[in-house]
């Protein structure tokens, strides 16, 4: 079902016109197959990318689609809809380049931003770690200055579109400073000593490649360097709120694709003499994945307003990412029910769409983390 | 190198496609409109022989050309967020009804308007799927006529194309002008981009009416056609099938229906 969105302007209902298509004639026929052999549809990202969608929410003077959060969100989670593992692969490589955006030189931006926004290349986003993840600043891996360059030594974990990626956004300690002992370096994928390791085998979201990065003496020119030396933390903290809201999108689109299929199965599926949709119990289970779609949406549409407006959005984003994907969660487990045995199986999407939502509530902040974050802004009144 | 590349918008492929009762013409009102799908393959050749013919500093225009009511702009609008430069709009109520004898004429006078060494078109619509109208339109322009293309090459003054065939293909060459038709499998038909779809409203877009192409009236829609519509009748429902069952001896069963069926 298409869904009936709020858009602000003619320009974005065009956009989420061409978002459908691509969304229903390249991603959603290949997800099944692609997940299936843990492939990673690459040339898909340049097909996305040349129609602009790899640039959307970054100005149109580096290259960008000029978009607000509000409607980069929307094209998100109408991609979603089609295959999760490409909206989070927009979503991910749109997180790589907020720090240029929003940290890098002038220079850096004209030198850099272009390529990044323009579809060609894809991006990866290097903060955790095998022992860093909800703790991301307590991580090891090294960047010794020599020269004028930056001499990185360590092993990134979780590394999504590790191995595929043609830059890598590195998070390295250049101190022990507790604060200030981050920085950021763009390292290009050709960099010698940058060592993408074979992909984790996971539970669902095959098609995107999640694999660990070994740094071994990789040499990264200093004017690769985004911010200050130190500035590490607090950059990967602002790029991660945007991220949050991406990820509440994703959720809130495989929610969608969920309840459409399990919406069209119970008007069809006849027990008992009549169509299952019309027991109360399985409609109520309806009703309430939809309540609780409508909700998500809305909510990670409020953050984004307010980041849009220019105001703080943090504990919004937050909210939204919990509410999101735990709602995902559990419409899409109630999917599989509405579909009985069949959705159990692999003939229908609806297990895939469990398995791919499951891990939004750990990824980008896992949902514990995220109610800290929430209980922190209220502690601090 | 100037091309011109007509489109024509069509019912959507999927919907279901209505004679209308009165005039006996295919009904565009109450379906989707698209652009025909071979019309698509041919904007897409048009824009790599413009971009290839720039990559070594030569000049030229993409103009798209289509005939049809006031609806057919989307499909205009739809060539031009591809990548097309400008287009022209052939409309007026007169041309309603015109066949692809009527219609090659009136094209033919449109492109009597717009400079071109090239034309270029999709073998066939897929609501009339008459297949005529590319040669019909060579003829009256004088120019040289290279259907069913599957690959184009453009020299100096003259053009180069493999023309499909049921065994394989032909290579053809003539000079220029040209009006070339192509088949699916000559590329793969572009996205627009976001930003072309933005940058189309701004795409000049000029609007012909029969006058403003010297067109004679009497020469297009139902009079100027050479064939009419009769009569017509909808498709009779598909018969159930014939189901074998394997008993062993399936195979020689449905060997027997093939050659009753003479098609063995
Ligand atoms: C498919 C996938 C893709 C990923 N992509 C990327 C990527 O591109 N880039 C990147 O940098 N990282 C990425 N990650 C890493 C991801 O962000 C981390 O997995 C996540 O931050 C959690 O870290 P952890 O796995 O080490 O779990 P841990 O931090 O060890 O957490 C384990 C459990 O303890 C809970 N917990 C931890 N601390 C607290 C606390 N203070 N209070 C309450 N509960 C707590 C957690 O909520 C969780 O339930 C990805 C992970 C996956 C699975």
């Amino acid at each position: 079902m298409v869904v009936d969105r709020e858009l602000p302007s003619d320009e974005a209902r065009e956009l989420l016109a061409l978002t459908r298509q691509l969304a229903s004639e390249e991603l959603a026929p290949r997800a099944a197959e692609f997940e299936e052999r843990g492939e990673c549809p690459r040339e898909l990202f340049r097909t996305i990318g040349r129609a602009g969608l790899l640039g959307l929410a970054y100005p149109e003077e580096h290259g960008g689609g000029g978009q607000p959060y509000e409607v980069y969100l929307q094209v998100l989670e109408e991609l979603a809809i089609g295959w999760a593992a490409v909206a989070l692969g927009v979503s991910v490589h749109t997180l790589t380049c907020h720090p240029i955006a929003q940290f890098g030189t002038d220079e850096q931006k004209r030198r850099w931003l272009p390529d990044m926004l323009g579809g060609e290349l894809l991006g990866a986003y290097c903060l955790s770690e095998a022992q860093a993840g909800s703790d991301a600043g307590s991580l090891a891996a090294r960047a010794r200055r020599d020269g004028d360059a930056y001499v990185l030594d360590g092993t990134k974990a979780w590394v999504t579109h590790g191995g595929v990626a043609d830059y890598y956004d590195i998070f390295c300690r250049t101190s022990e400073d507790a604060r200030r002992g981050i920085s950021l370096v763009l390292a290009d994928a050709d960099t010698p000593g940058l060592l993408p390791q074979s992909p984790e085998k996971k539970m669902g979201l095959r098609a995107s490649p999640t694999a660990q990065l070994v740094l071994e003496g990789a040499r990264v020119d200093a004017d690769r360097l985004i911010g200050a030396e130190g500035d590490g933390l607090r950059i990967a903290l602002s790029a991660l709120d945007g991220g949050r809201l991406g990820i509440s999108a994703v959720a809130t689109g495989v929610a969608q694709a969920a309840l459409d299929v399990a919406t069209a199965y119970a008007r069809e599926r006849q027990q008992f003499g009549q169509r299952i949709v019309d027991f109360q119990g399985v409609s109520f289970m309806l009703a309430d994945m939809a309540t609780g779609i409508e909700a998500a949406r809305a909510l990670y549409l409020s953050a984004a307003r307010r980041r849009d407006a220019g105001k703080p959005y943090g504990p919004q984003a937050s909210m939204a990412k919990v509410f999101a994907t735990d709602n995902a969660m559990k419409v899409t487990t109630d999917a599989v029910q509405v579909l009985g045995g069949y959705g159990y199986t692999s003939d229908f999407p609806v297990e895939r769409y469990m398995r791919e939502v499951k891990v939004m509530q750990i990824f980008e902040g896992t949902n514990q983390i995220q109610r800290m974050v929430i209980g922190r802004s209220l502690a601090a009144g | 190198m100037n091309i011109v590349v007509c489109v024509k918008q069509v019912p959507d492929t999927w919907a279901e496609k209505k004679l209308s009762p009165d005039d006996k013409t295919v009904d565009r009102v109450g379906v989707d409109g698209v652009m025909n799908e071979l019309d698509e393959y041919a904007v897409e050749e048009a824009l790599r022989i413009k971009e290839a013919l720039s990559a070594q500093g030569g000049g030229g225009e993409v103009t798209v050309l289509t005939m049809g009511p006031d609806k057919s702009v989307e499909t205009i609008r739809k060539a031009l967020s591809m990548g097309a430069d400008k287009a022209v709009h052939l409309v007026d109520p007169a041309l309603h009804g015109s066949d692809a004898l009527a219609t090659s004429y009136a094209l033919s006078k449109a492109l009597g308007t717009i400079e071109h060494d090239l034309v270029i078109l999709g073998v066939e619509s897929t609501d009339a799927r008459m297949s005529v109208l590319p040669a019909m339109l060579a003829e009256r322009l004088g120019a040289s006529q290279l259907t069913f293309a599957r690959k184009v090459e453009v020299g100096t003054g003259t053009v180069k194309i493999e023309r499909q065939t049921d065994s394989g293909y032909d290579v053809v060459e003539a000079p220029i002008p040209a009006v070339v038709s192509v088949v699916e499998k000559i590329n793969e038909p572009r996205y627009p981009s976001f930003k072309g779809i933005m940058a189309a409203k701004k795409k000049p877009l000029t609007t012909l009416t029969l006058a403003d192409a010297g067109i004679e009236a009497d020469n297009v829609g139902f009079a100027g056609s050479g064939t009419e519509v009769t009569d017509f009748a909808a498709r009779p429902p598909k018969q159930a099938g014939q189901i074998v069952k394997d008993e062993g001896d399936g195979g020689s069963k449905l060997a027997d229906f093939l050659a009753q069926q003479k098609f063995i």
